[in-house]
């Protein structure tokens, strides 16, 4: 268990390392979501009736959503590990007595809670500071607090199990480029990053709720207002767990027919 | 104990002539090459062994060290090494063995060097004080004190190579595989790594299994020399061996082609092959580049 901390340790440091980078991200990430809003302002003014949200539920969901963007987005995936599949570079990876697995997995939840310790702060506080429709509100409950918290933990999970998925899968077609714009697209649509999922009309809704990718940050950024709560959320956290489960068996099957079939490019 | 007995092993390599066209071809229908990279490898190295492993440029060295070091799988044949199959028993195996592959980098880009240390000595679950000694006997062998706090990306070949070097030996292992370990090192880093390897067989014992196309590494390291070529293990000896081997091939060459000056008549044929033998070629067995490179070319490997 010490090792794969100390994985998590090192991507931590890693993403300290870089001020510039972090500030930068930082301004994008608070003016898109405050872009973001503005638009949901327009087009909730224009028909107020038929919203499948209250505004300030959209409101937390797009800050929250930009201060913990590191934490759910699938196609930031880490670049070293493709790197490493395709220069063969995973040559000394294969040299660690550990599981490549769980390495890589405990590196990627480290690199991403890195990046996210580094920018949810300074974006909350942005959040709580613009003026009164954009302003985040505070989380509907105690309960729906807690359950933000556990909900999102479960997310990552199901977020980089994912990414392992996409990882394994590189070792059989060597470029990681054609799963990556796949990437890009669809799951950014179907996880509820373009927009928040009660927004998709039915029936399409219903089916996307299902999909792993609606397990991701589609859960905690609406158990926070209080959107998903009672009797719907329940069921969305044991899919959580379930998808969790689903994707961690899958990606270690692939991982190991990886391990037997690995060629190292390069010399 | 290292045993490979039979050791094969294939690639298939994609082909294809240059050009739009061919790309377009290729879309549809692709030319593979199965490519034997080891054919029937069989060799015995003994604890506390030092041993070169040379062969021209794709004769399959690489291979044989990513079999013994657990990464790659083979066709066929089997590996022993201390009882343990590297490829099945890959965590248990990794932690006796380092392993340096000069074309890469374990360190990690972004950190100082001693954070990456660290990393190691966790990964390895190195206890504090055994990684405190090791640490001390590095720096000061592989002369690291400057070095050490630097990000790895600010680091000079050399000195990365140094610290490398050091990252695989932090855990002590008993064996050690070196891939190229002086590949691009000034005269002062090659003689200080070559030195070192040396001290680490002498004081712990360490086997070690080294490929390189320096070959002044293998006269200051190896005991004993593997020559392979196309797959095949193609002499297995000392340096004085080859030597032996080349000057005798020459021998016979120039007592042929003596024998036809005789019947010329114009030059007596003793006199020319003592000649030879003792002049230019003299000199030409005492620069080992141009004997592994005659014996390339009279093995026909290239």
């Amino acid at each position: 268990m010490k090792k794969y901390l100390s994985f998590f340790r090192v991507r931590f440091s890693t993403g300290l390392q870089y001020r510039m980078a972090a500030v930068t991200a930082l301004t994008t990430q608070f003016f898109w979501g405050l872009l973001e809003c503005i638009i949901f302002k327009v087009l909730m003014e224009s028909n107020s009736v038929a919203m499948p949200m209250s505004y300030s539920a959209v409101v937390s969901y797009v800050w929250l959503k930009e201060a913990f963007f590191a934490l759910f987005n699938t196609w930031a995936a880490d670049n070293e590990i493709f790197g490493m599949i395709v220069d063969g570079g995973i040559a000394y990876e294969f040299c660690r007595p550990v599981s490549v697995y769980t390495m890589w997995f405990s590196r990627s939840v480290g690199s991403r809670m890195a990046e996210a310790a580094l920018r949810c702060g300074p974006v909350l506080l942005g959040a709580l500071l613009v003026p009164a429709p954009y302003k985040i509100s505070p989380p509907s409950s105690l309960f729906a607090f807690f359950m933000f918290l556990l909900t999102m933990i479960l997310a990552m999970g199901v977020t980089v199990s994912f990414c392992m998925i996409v990882y394994m899968l590189c070792f059989f077609t060597i470029s990681p480029v054609g799963w990556r714009v796949l990437l890009t697209g669809a799951v950014e649509l179907l996880s509820g990053a373009v927009i928040p999922l009660p927004f998709i009309p039915q029936p399409y809704r219903q089916v996307i709720e299902l999909l792993p990718f609606a397990s991701m940050q589609n859960i905690p950024l609406r158990a926070y207002s209080g959107d998903l709560t009672g009797d719907h959320l329940l069921p969305a956290v044991l899919l959580q767990v379930f998808w969790f489960v689903v994707m961690t068996t899958i990606g270690v099957l692939l991982c190991k027919r990886a391990e037997r079939r690995i060629v190292i490019q390069g010399g | 104990m290292i045993v490979m007995d039979n050791v094969c092993k294939s690639y298939k390599v994609a082909k294809r002539n240059a050009g739009l066209k061919e790309a377009c071809k290729a879309l549809f229908h692709r030319e593979t090459e199965e490519i034997q990279a080891l054919k029937d490898v069989s060799f015995q190295i003994a604890d506390g062994e030092m041993v070169g492993y040379i062969g021209p440029n794709g004769a399959g060295k690489s291979s044989t060290i990513k079999i013994l070091s657990g990464i790659l799988t083979p066709d066929r044949g089997t590996c022993s090494i201390d009882g343990r199959i590297p490829w099945k028993n890959r965590v248990e195996h990794v932690k006796q063995i380092g392993v340096v592959f000069g074309q890469r980098s374990q360190l990690w880009w972004d950190i100082p060097v001693v954070d990456s240390f660290e990393l190691i000595k966790e990964i390895y679950s190195i206890t504090t004080p055994a990684y405190k000694d090791s640490l001390e006997e590095l720096t000061s062998l592989l002369q690291l004190e400057e070095i050490l706090k630097t990000p790895t990306r600010q680091l000079s070949l050399g000195q990365r190579m140094r610290c490398e070097i050091a990252a695989s030996l932090l855990h002590r292992p008993r064996l050690l595989f070196l891939d190229e370990p002086t590949i691009g090192l000034d005269a002062v880093s090659k003689l200080a790594v070559r030195d070192f390897i040396k001290k680490m067989n002498t004081e712990h014992g360490t086997t070690v299994l080294l490929t390189t196309h320096d070959m002044q590494d293998i006269e200051a390291i190896a005991d004993r020399v593997i020559l392979i070529g196309r797959g095949k293990v193609l002499l297995d000896g000392t340096l004085q061996d080859m030597k032996q081997l080349v000057k005798q091939e020459n021998m016979e060459k120039k007592a042929e082609e003596g024998k036809n000056f005789k019947e010329n008549e114009y030059i007596q044929a003793d006199k020319y092959v003592e000649e030879n033998a003792n002049g230019e070629d003299k000199e030409r067995f005492d620069n080992l580049d141009q004997v592994v490179a005659k014996l390339y070319r009279q093995l026909d490997i290239l």
